[in-house]
């Protein structure tokens, strides 16, 4: 393998970063507990990352906020940034290389060319399809362009962030430069990990399975690591006990709040929400958004900017303006339809009155003529 | 008023006759239906907007909100049950709960042209109260007319769609086989947000259509008073005379065809003449 001879292997990237071997397994453990393996595999971990050269990593931004960046480089972990994100490692990246200008592309063509078939490509941001793929263009291309080229000769192809899996805030309706998810311009594969930023845990996991054990972790119909978006948030909540009670907060001030009722009522989305920040949290896991108290606001899930406000229990209807809730549209459909009710039941009267007021005379004169014997009267 | 009348007395009262026309099983499945659309209404509503609970019992020790899910939960596998077993008898129950009632197809597939002209009359004078000159018996349906059927024939692809939305967004809370069948469902659908939306919006059309039945029933109970309304209940609805065939027995003479002292050990009856 052309890797083999020119790269390091990840360990003695590690070593020579001046890191110990015993801060090299504190890793491999923590990586192997965050992707829920069991211990067996903390020494298959250890080996791959021994034995395998560093695989080349292009990380294409598009359109996106580099919160899913600045995620990575704050995982829990200081030896996450420094084999993946250290400019050695990664061979292209809009904020973390050391090259710029031509000196990148070209850099990025020569990994490109070189490693083809080999290389992982990361896209962190979404693409804009709309106007020719104007709206966002790097180096004189396109972003479509870029992301077709690169995904060519990808080995694995991981779409960071909501941006890339759903399109996120840029693709909120009406969605004017068409931002369109990477899944969608390529038959190959996507590795999906939305989340308005992912866990840096997370895409840390994600990375080191892919360079593990040499192919993509098990993923789930909607193409997410299972290891990490199998899971509501609402089922690894610590408050879902006041939710299983019935006992929530009515409002951000009140006394449940202060309580730690659950946020259900003020808007949590957590029950439809798929995502670890329950177990994983955030910063190292010092905590996540419900813990902080301020609901989950469905950040990871599609069109999540579109599904109604975020401090409300609503069911937003589209195609019926932008406050329209399925509950008001029904409540005033059922309330146009308890008038036409009436008004039907009121026309009918006179509209059927001749034929009814016959059948009731009808009736009178049948009774009239009852035969009812004499002992029965 | 006095003519009216004696014009009236000159025409002899109609006669109607009781036709069994809903069988005992699509009786129990209607009221089945009814306690489980009621429960789920009520638990669905309570669910998207629980109300404020002042309770001074720590969070361990009560477990209310989850007992209205586990009722919610269970209504909705009576709703299914009977929804699959309405669909069975609509192959083996008695015409008026036979597929071909509620679809305007003949059993070979070719368009029920009388279906056609009943959805029209029923139209033309049941909605718009237009003026019918002349009554014809043929007109006026036994069982269901094609309208109503109509309507239930959406509802029933929506009571799918609350049953596929529900189940797929139950089947991560249960360890079963069969809400585990519907896990595809959000995600075919792009996330639980859509797949609640989808349940939510399902469900007000279940009300909607609910007002209108409630409505239809009791205006064509009104109307036509053949039992319309306890039909449901007893299974039993008045059709006229003329409309049954001549069985020879000839019950002018019984003081009541209902006396068990007319019939023999065998509930055969007995034909006096």
């Amino acid at each position: 393998m052309a890797i083999n001879k020119e790269r390091d292997t990840y360990l003695q990237t590690i070593i020579k970063q001046g890191y110990s071997r015993r801060d090299f397994m504190k890793f491999t453990t923590y990586m192997a507990a965050f992707m829920g393996l069991q211990n067996s595999a903390i020494g298959q971990i250890t080996k791959a990352l021994e034995k395998t050269p560093r695989l080349p990593v292009i990380w294409d931004h598009y359109q996106e906020c580099t919160c899913c960046s600045e995620s990575f480089i704050r995982s829990d972990h200081p030896i996450v940034a420094d084999i993946i994100l250290d400019k050695i490692s990664l061979d292209y990246s809009l904020t973390l290389m050391a090259a710029s200008g031509h000196q990148a592309e070209a850099a990025k063509h020569d990994t490109m060319k070189k490693y083809h078939g080999e290389y992982i490509l990361c896209v962190e941001g979404s693409i804009p399809t709309g106007d020719d793929g104007n709206y966002c263009c790097i180096a004189g291309k396109t972003a479509i362009e870029q992301f077709k080229e690169a995904a060519e000769g990808a080995k694995a192809i991981i779409a960071w962030g909501s941006c890339a899996s759903n399109g996120c805030v840029q693709a909120a309706a009406p969605n004017p430069t068409n931002a369109t998810p990477i899944h969608k311009l390529t038959n190959k594969p996507v590795i999906r990990v939305p989340g308005c930023p992912p866990i840096g845990e997370v895409m840390a996991g994600i990375i080191v399975h892919v360079v593990a054990f040499g192919k993509l972790p098990e993923l789930d119909r909607q193409n997410r690591p299972k290891a990490f978006y199998a899971k509501r948030v609402h089922d690894s909540c610590y408050r879902r006990a006041y939710y299983d009670a019935g006992l929530f907060a009515e409002s951000f001030d009140d006394e449940n709040a202060k309580k730690g009722y659950c946020l259900y009522k003020v808007g949590c989305k957590g029950p439809m929400t798929y995502n670890s920040c329950g177990t994983i949290k955030w910063n190292g896991g010092v905590s996540f958004p419900i813990q902080s108290g301020h609901g989950c606001i469905g950040c990871s899930e599609d069109d999540f900017w579109d599904n109604g406000p975020f401090y409300e229990r609503l069911t937003a209807l589209p195609g019926f303006g932008i406050e329209a809730t399925a509950d008001g549209v029904g409540k005033a459909v059922a309330g146009a339809l308890a008038v036409g009710v009436g008004v039907h039941a009121v026309a009918s009267l006179v509209k059927k009155r001749k034929d009814v007021s016959r059948r009731i005379n009808k009736g009178i004169e049948n009774k009239d003529n009852l035969q009812i014997p004499e002992n029965e009267r | 008023m006095d003519t009216n009348k004696k014009e009236i007395t000159k025409i002899p009262t109609k006669s109607y006759k009781r036709v069994y026309v809903w069988q005992l099983p699509v009786r129990i499945f209607h009221w089945a239906n009814v306690v489980a659309i009621l429960v789920l209404s009520v638990t669905g509503f309570i669910i998207g907007d629980p109300p404020a609970l002042m309770s001074q019992s720590e969070a361990w020790n009560t477990f209310l909100f989850a007992k209205v899910k586990v009722i919610h939960f269970i209504a909705a596998y009576v709703f299914f049950g009977v929804m699959i077993l309405r669909f069975y008898w609509a192959f083996v129950g008695n015409e008026y709960a036979h597929w071909t009632a509620f679809l305007p197809f003949n059993r070979d597939f070719t368009i029920n042209k009388k279906a056609i002209g009943n959805i029209w009359h029923v139209i033309k004078y049941d909605v718009l109260l237009m003026k019918e000159k002349k009554h014809n018996l043929s007109d006026i349906s036994i069982g269901h007319n094609y309208m109503a059927t109509s309507a239930y024939v959406i509802m029933f692809f929506v009571g799918l769609a609350l049953v596929f939305t529900g189940f797929g967004l139950y089947s991560d809370l249960s360890s079963w086989w069969l809400p585990k069948l519907f896990s595809w469902v959000p995600d075919l659908l792009g996330g639980d947000f859509v797949a609640r939306q989808i349940h939510r919006i399902s469900m007000w059309l279940i009300i909607l259509f609910i007002i209108i039945h409630i409505y239809l029933v009791l205006f064509h109970g009104w109307l036509h008073a053949r039992g319309e309304v306890s039909a449901m209940i007893s299974g039993f609805k008045f059709v006229r005379t003329e409309r049954v065939k001549k069985t020879g027995i000839d019950f002018s003479k019984e003081s009541d065809e209902d006396s068990d002292l007319n019939y023999d050990e065998n509930n055969k009856f007995k034909n006096k003449e």
